[in-house]
């Protein structure tokens, strides 16, 4: 069944094995969520249709350089002044539970002023927006997987979900992987927030370690002096199973 | 070791300030001549449409071949061609990604029919669902495409063959509901 690809390629006649991701479910929130009110018309009921990754699966987009602006990773710079609010170093590594860094993989956030408020048409917070915050980062990993953003300290916001309902602050992540399998959209948080207790988006995660991953570390070793605070937060994606080519002693794919 | 990964959060109601891109629904550059328009509205279990969903999408070149390292074969160049689409919804639920046909994609059992796989993002949706689109022209690689045919539900099989439209194809998508859409566990 497994068909080695020497260095002309496989035939597609003949077929292809390629090494998948590993699954990792068990990691993540359920679709089907009570505490999170809008899960409950928009998860499907019906059992997902099991999708052995091949080719389609186990690549994505090679995202280029040519996708970011100047500025692009730093959100205190993007407007003539400055943002009002704490400024933030965010950096860390992005890797794969094989302990592999992900390189060259974009990196976009997204997140809310110093007030809690989105730039956004239908964010009716009663908090100002801040004329010189948009809110949107991009960036690559560089050779190592290392990301780095300067932004400013997001501030927590109401919603109607629940009775009293605040989101604790975080900032939107997505990443891409080097595979279809890799793509993931999270948030991060920011440690020892107070709002954890009531927050279903937090509390969706049923494994409490898995949960703890979302938070940022405080990292004063890389604050820059009279300027900004800095947080440290590692992202790791699913990681690939073990390539069939080996037991046909072929080298390792990379 | 599955254990360290970062767990999934929903893309919340603000996403549209954060990841679409002027240019994300050409995956193919406008007016490339074999281009052509995949368009549908996103639904959710009541039938109403979703105005903040994304949908990305990641197909194989005309040749079924991809533009990244992991495949052996290389990649057929093809200026404009991104292989990747990325389209939010909008006040309809409407989305449309314009691209290519892919080419039939090497599968372990010989070639899988042509398909592009699909990424849904939204509000309410704490982990993003994955389906495919196939053609409805492709009746005999449809047949015996093993992830087509391993969609138990004819019905929902069915509905994994876009439709013919006047620019191109049509696509919807429910997440939920009596016309649910087959979702894959990838």
């Amino acid at each position: 069944m497994t068909t080695p690809t020497g260095p002309t390629g496989p035939n597609p006649e003949q077929g292809l094995s390629v090494p998948g991701y590993i699954r990792d479910h068990e990691v993540h929130p359920p679709l089907d969520y009570s505490g999170y009110r809008s899960t409950a018309l928009r998860h499907p009921k019906r059992p997902l249709t099991l999708l052995p990754h091949m080719l389609t699966e186990i690549t994505s987009p090679v995202l280029g350089h040519d996708r970011l602006g100047e500025l692009d990773n730093d959100l205190t710079r993007q407007h003539d002044e400055e943002p009002q609010g704490q400024r933030i170093i965010v950096h860390g590594q992005v890797r794969d539970s094989d302990g592999r860094p992900v390189p060259h993989t974009l990196v976009e956030i997204w997140q809310a002023n110093a007030g809690g408020r989105y730039r956004h048409v239908s964010d009716n917070w009663p908090c100002p927006l801040d004329p010189n915050f948009t809110g949107v980062g991009r960036t690559m990993t560089d050779t190592e997987g290392r990301y780095r953003f300067t932004t400013i300290q997001p501030g927590a916001y109401p919603w109607k979900n629940h009775d009293n309902a605040w989101r604790p602050a975080h900032i939107h992540f997505s990443l891409f992987g080097r595979a279809f399998t890799q793509r993931l959209v999270t948030q991060m948080y920011f440690p020892g927030d107070p709002l954890f207790f009531q927050d279903p988006m937090w509390n969706s995660i049923p494994d409490p370690k898995a949960r703890e991953r979302l938070v940022a570390r405080f990292d004063y070793a890389n604050t820059a002096p009279e300027w900004a605070l800095a947080y440290e937060w590692d992202i790791v994606l699913r990681g690939r199973e073990s390539t069939p080519f080996e037991a046909e002693g072929d080298d390792d794919d990379e | 070791m599955t254990s360290e990964t970062t767990p999934s959060q929903t893309v919340g109601p603000y996403l549209h300030i954060g990841l679409p891109w002027p240019d994300g629904p050409f995956a193919v550059a406008k007016g490339s001549p074999d281009g052509f328009w995949i368009r549908g509205v996103l639904y959710d279990g009541a039938g109403a449409v979703v105005p903040d969903g994304l949908i990305e999408t990641w197909q194989a070149d005309p040749d079924g071949r991809f533009d990244h390292p992991d495949d052996p074969r290389g990649a057929v160049d093809r200026p404009g061609f991104r292989a990747f689409g990325r389209c939010q919804t909008d006040g309809d639920g409407a989305f449309g990604i314009f691209t290519l046909k892919p080419g039939p994609v090497p599968g372990p059992r010989g070639p899988q029919a042509p398909h592009i796989d699909v990424s849904v993002f939204a509000r309410g949706m704490l982990h993003r669902v994955v389906t495919r689109i196939y053609f409805p022209e492709e009746h005999a690689a449809n047949a015996v495409d093993p992830v087509l045919t391993s969609v138990a539900d004819p019905r929902a099989r069915e509905a994994l063959v876009a439709r013919p439209a006047e620019d191109g194809y049509r696509f919807d998508i429910h997440l939920q509901g009596d016309d649910e859409t087959a979702f894959f566990d990838i």
